[in-house]
């Protein structure tokens, strides 16, 4: 799909039904189950464990031939009930894939049909998502899930004083970093879906089939009561917006961001909570913000003018690209295996003050990327495990981050957002760029 | 012996536990896949529909097919047809490892897709096929190009083996294709099955070596993940093989080709691959030896037979030199962790062959498997190809053509019937023959077959081995467990396991696992102290 070509190489992003299975991971208590083919669960078990290092179960209507052609519905609900007999989820997305998309089957009907035969599946709240593989990439089954957890659960009420937080696709470690913020402003936030401790668990005195953690099922419910909810969303359309859709259920205000990731988004991000919630920022993060400024102060020496180019799904790579910017780093090459007319127009905002417009690549694959990066000379390459291939190409380094992150660990405690995760992000990037050019020099290093 | 009795009494307890805590119609599935060696009727039913909403660790038709067997040939590019999933999720993720050959060829970094959009799927994807066919050729210019189907291919009616003819006619070089959609069968099997078909009718014996030896070899059913190729063939070569192909780790679509000219194929992974070695068998009258290059006595073995195969003094004495040298440079360190490891008991859940091979390292180890089982495996991995004759052909296998050849005409086979009669006596048990996993295993030991998760949990949880080797989607459970794991699909980035070197690796592996600091800290110093006053 990239440049010319109708075929993709080495593609930049994954399938629709694998958003989902992150997003529902983040709901407590629940499961979820893919209607199709059991080759799609264990895919995905696969590469979401390779990156979190976490059991991820997944389960699957496991549709032979037969249900291919006449449909998949008693492998459907056959599925429902097994999945539910030994988990007992509170909650149960049901997922389809490409191939009970092209079949047509009906999830909403045949789910209709089980709960009528079986009154007591009543319990779990079962909530169908479309999700074709054809369709799009994983971050907008991530996005599809969010809209379906909304449009099922949220229920209306008098407004309270909470807030809906709406993070996209982070880290675990940037769950827990909004939460102590929210926290920090004494705010009483709900965040869906919350993958902070089950995507990212301890070893525990008891094993957990469904891991402890995530949004609880009645703070969804409440959503529609809330004060407010953000939403970091910002290269995402609207229809896709959990929090645009409260605010038409619901009238909840909704104000949508990017991603606090780097100084200027952080700061936005940092302001919109000080403004809604009447109150000046915490001590302790504008300590953070002074620290971030001083550590900046320090690595501009080695960052200004180095040129990167930078890739991944499209609400993280707009933040990432806007943190390249801030620190003197020119993004220079911007892709994105998604990203429609939002991401474009937030990415021109938010290098509109770079001598050089960087290059904009949507929908793309590595094959564009590569050729991009080496005709544009980057030193360096931001973005998941899957440029390692170019980085050993180009012979420049890679910082990794983002999803995948295969051939390294911690991915899923990597920090990124708010001050402290623009500080993170800048160590690791000032000493991937030392250590390149270190590892270049013939006669050794001191001191720096 | 009553020990191994109570052992079996034991288990058979624990293994109805399970059944009975299931729906009854669920249990009385299940009790047919879980069974007691020494129990009786050792019957192991398998290659069974995967029940849906239990959560198998079994993939599809295309990850067999592709992922397993067509993904390693080097210089060929796989073009997956389908949306981007499938191909990105096989992008490389079993480390099968290669080194470009002769025509300075590997794509095995590469993940080319069609990348379906729903209008490709209201349409159709034929005229976007060819169009990437043509792209692959241009950009990438392979020796061939393999095109695999996944799910909606088969449901929308793309004919891709019409395309893959007319793209072979234009562009010159050998395109094929598989329909592999995932829904096909009940796992991973299938597909293997019909890339087995598949480079049987398209690429096999379609070439010819520039020159062959006596001791031609191919070995089939070894797809060189971690590097395991490269631990085998350096022995093969130093007693006086030559490997003229392998299927399919760091294969050449030109060895392939020319494979039916080498005198013998020595099989590893006997469920991948045996559809493969069978047809060569009936198209070429060249055998299989059923070999395991996994352990030290198992690699000792295999070459002993290899040697025995061909009937020649001077390969049965360089043999022995091999085995001896190699014996000689292990041995002591073999020894230290024989002392480590003796006693510890494992588990083995993985593969179609692999739960048998990795049971011979475990046990030169000094180590005790308690519980092995299967994937995807069929009967005859469990109980041996004896079961073969007397299965009946299930419904499910409808969806894999089984072709059967005729000695192709004009073909000199390299032995006559007579020679391979007597090399057949010489040799029972393991040529053209393989008597399965659970003729190995030990009185009162659990076999199951595609072990779920819930089973995984209550067997870890009952039996604590003391390490637990499967994949990477239970391996995190068994860890959170306390009990650490060892994959054995990509050996978490260690390996090569194979041969006399790759034992000791191995043996390395479980060491570190067994005797981890971590597991010093499992119990925080406030949990483990009585406080003050109250001792």
């Amino acid at each position: 799909m990239a440049g010319n070509f109708v075929s993709t190489t080495n593609p930049c992003r994954m399938c629709r039904p694998l958003g989902a299975c992150l997003a529902f991971r983040g709901i407590e208590d629940s499961m979820v189950l893919l209607h199709g083919s059991q080759g799609c669960s264990t895919y995905m078990r696969r590469y979401i464990s390779s990156h979190f290092r976490e059991p991820v179960d997944i389960a699957s209507s496991s549709l032979s031939e037969k249900s291919a052609v006449y449909g998949g519905a008693e492998s459907l609900k056959r599925g429902v009930k097994n999945v539910v007999d030994r988990y007992s989820p509170r909650v149960l997305g049901i997922a389809t894939t490409c191939l009970t998309e092209t079949i047509g089957d009906d999830v909403e009907l045949i789910i209709g049909e089980l709960l009528r035969d079986e009154p007591a599946l009543r319990e779990v709240e079962i909530i169908p998502v479309s999700t074709p593989s054809y369709s799009g990439g994983h971050y907008n089954g991530f996005h599809d899930s969010c809209v379906a957890l909304i449009s099922r659960l949220a229920q209306g009420g008098p407004r309270g004083d909470g807030v809906n937080l709406f993070p996209g696709f982070l880290s675990p470690a940037d769950i827990r970093h909004l939460k102590d913020v929210m926290d920090g402003f004494g705010l009483s936030a709900v965040i869906i879906p919350d993958i902070s401790e089950t995507l990212d668990g301890g070893i525990v005195d008891s094993y957990r089939r469904i891991p402890a953690g995530g949004t609880p099922l009645e703070a969804v419910r409440r959503t529609g009561t809330a004060a407010f909810s953000l939403e970091f969303s910002a290269a995402t359309p609207g229809r896709q917006s959990a929090a645009l859709l409260l605010k038409e259920s619901f009238s909840v205000p909704a104000e949508r961001l990017p991603a606090p990731i780097g100084i200027s988004y952080s700061d936005r991000f940092f302001q919109a909570v000080s403004r809604r919630a009447g109150r000046p920022v915490p001590e302790h993060f504008a300590r953070q913000r002074e620290r971030l400024l001083d550590a900046m102060v320090d690595a501009h020496k080695y960052l200004s003018g180095k040129r990167a180019a930078v890739y991944g799904d499209p609400d993280f790579v707009l933040g990432l690209s806007s943190f390249l910017a801030d620190v003197g780093v020119v993004p220079a090459v911007i892709a994105s295996g998604g990203g429609g007319r939002e991401f474009i127009s937030e990415l021109e905002l938010a290098c509109a003050h770079l001598e050089d417009p960087p290059e904009i690549l949507t929908y793309t694959d590595f094959g564009e990327i590569a050729r991009a990066a080496a005709a544009s000379g980057v030193d360096l390459l931001v973005g998941t495990s899957k440029g390692n291939h170019i980085a050993r190409e180009l012979q420049v380094p890679l910082m990794r981050a983002g999803f995948p992150i295969h051939d390294r660990i911690g991915g899923q405690r990597m920090l990124h957002v708010g001050y402290a995760g623009a500080m993170a992000l800048l160590d690791l990037l000032t000493n991937t760029i030392i250590a390149g050019a270190q590892d270049e020099l013939g006669y050794g290093y001191s001191y720096m | 012996m009553p020990s191994s009795e109570k052992k079996i009494e034991k288990h058979r307890q624990l293994r109805d536990s399970i059944i009975d805590s299931y729906p009854a119609k669920v249990g009385k599935r299940r009790s047919r896949h879980l069974v007691v060696k020494g129990e009786g009727d050792e019957q192991v039913e398998a290659n069974a529909k995967t029940i849906p909403g239990i959560i198998t660790t079994r993939g599809c038709a295309f990850a067999g097919c592709k992922g397993v067997v067509l993904g390693p040939i080097k210089d060929a590019v796989n073009l997956v047809h389908g949306p981007v999933g499938c191909s990105y999720y096989s992008w490389l993720t079993r480390r099968n490892f290669a080194r470009p050959g002769e025509s300075g060829k590997n794509y095995l970094q590469y993940c080319v897709t069609t990348d379906m959009q729903e209008g490709d799927i209201v349409f159709g994807g034929e005229k976007k096929l060819m169009q990437a066919i043509r792209e692959v050729k241009e950009a990438l210019d392979p020796e061939a190009i393999i095109v695999s189907a996944t799910c909606p291919v088969g449901l929308i009616g793309d004919d891709i083996a019409s395309v893959a003819r007319e793209a072979e006619a234009e562009l010159g070089v050998k395109v094929f294709s598989a329909n592999c959609e995932g829904y096909k069968g009940v796992s991973q099997s299938v597909g293997h099955h019909i890339a087995c078909n598949a480079l049987m009718e398209n690429v096999v014996g379609s070439e010819e070596p520039e020159e062959t030896t006596p001791f031609d070899v191919n070995i089939f059913g070894e797809y060189n993940i971690g590097g395991d190729l490269w631990n085998i063939t350096p022995l093969l070569e130093k007693i006086g093989y030559r490997v003229l192909s392998t299927y399919t780790g760091d294969a050449s679509i030109h060895d392939l080709a020319r494979a039916p000219r080498a005198k013998l194929n020595v099989l590893m992974c006997h469920r991948s691959i045996n559809y493969a070695a069978q047809m060569f068998w009936d198209r070429y009258q060249l055998p299989w030896l059923k070999v395991n290059y996994v352990g030290v006595d198992e690699t000792a073995r295999s070459l002993r037979e290899m040697a025995r195969f061909f009937e020649d003094d001077g390969l049965m004495a360089r043999t022995e030199e091999v085995i001896a040298e190699e014996l000689e440079r292990v041995r002591s360190q073999l020894d230290h962790y024989r002392g480590r490891l003796a006693g510890r008991r494992v588990m083995l859940f993985v593969g179609g062959s692999r739960a048998h091979h990795f049971q011979h390292l475990c046990e030169d180890l000094g180590m005790e498997v308690v519980l092995a089982g299967y994937e995807f495996a069929h009967r005859d991995d469990y109980e041996g190809r004896q079961v073969l004759s007397g299965m009946s052909r299930s419904s499910l296998s409808k969806v894999v053509q089984d072709i059967s050849y005729e000695l192709e005409s004009g073909f000199e086979p390299a032995f006559s019937e007579e020679e391979l009669g007597r090399k057949g006596a010489a040799l029972e048990g393991s040529l053209l023959d393989y008597e399965g996993m659970n003729a190995h295993m030990k009185e009162g030991a659990l076999i199951v077959d595609d072990l779920n998760h819930h089973e995984t949990e209550v067997l870890v949880r009952e039996l604590r081995p003391d390490v637990f080797c499967s994949g990477i989607k239970d391996k995190y459970v068994v860890e959170k467990m306390g009990v650490p794991s060892r994959q054995l699909h990509s050996y978490d980035y260690s390996g090569p396991y194979t041969g006399f070197e790759g034992a000791l690796t191995f043996a390395r592996d479980m060491e570190m696992a067994v005797y981890t600091p971590t597991t010093r800290f499992m119990a925080p110093p406030w949990k483990k102290e009585a406080p003050d006053g109250d001792a």
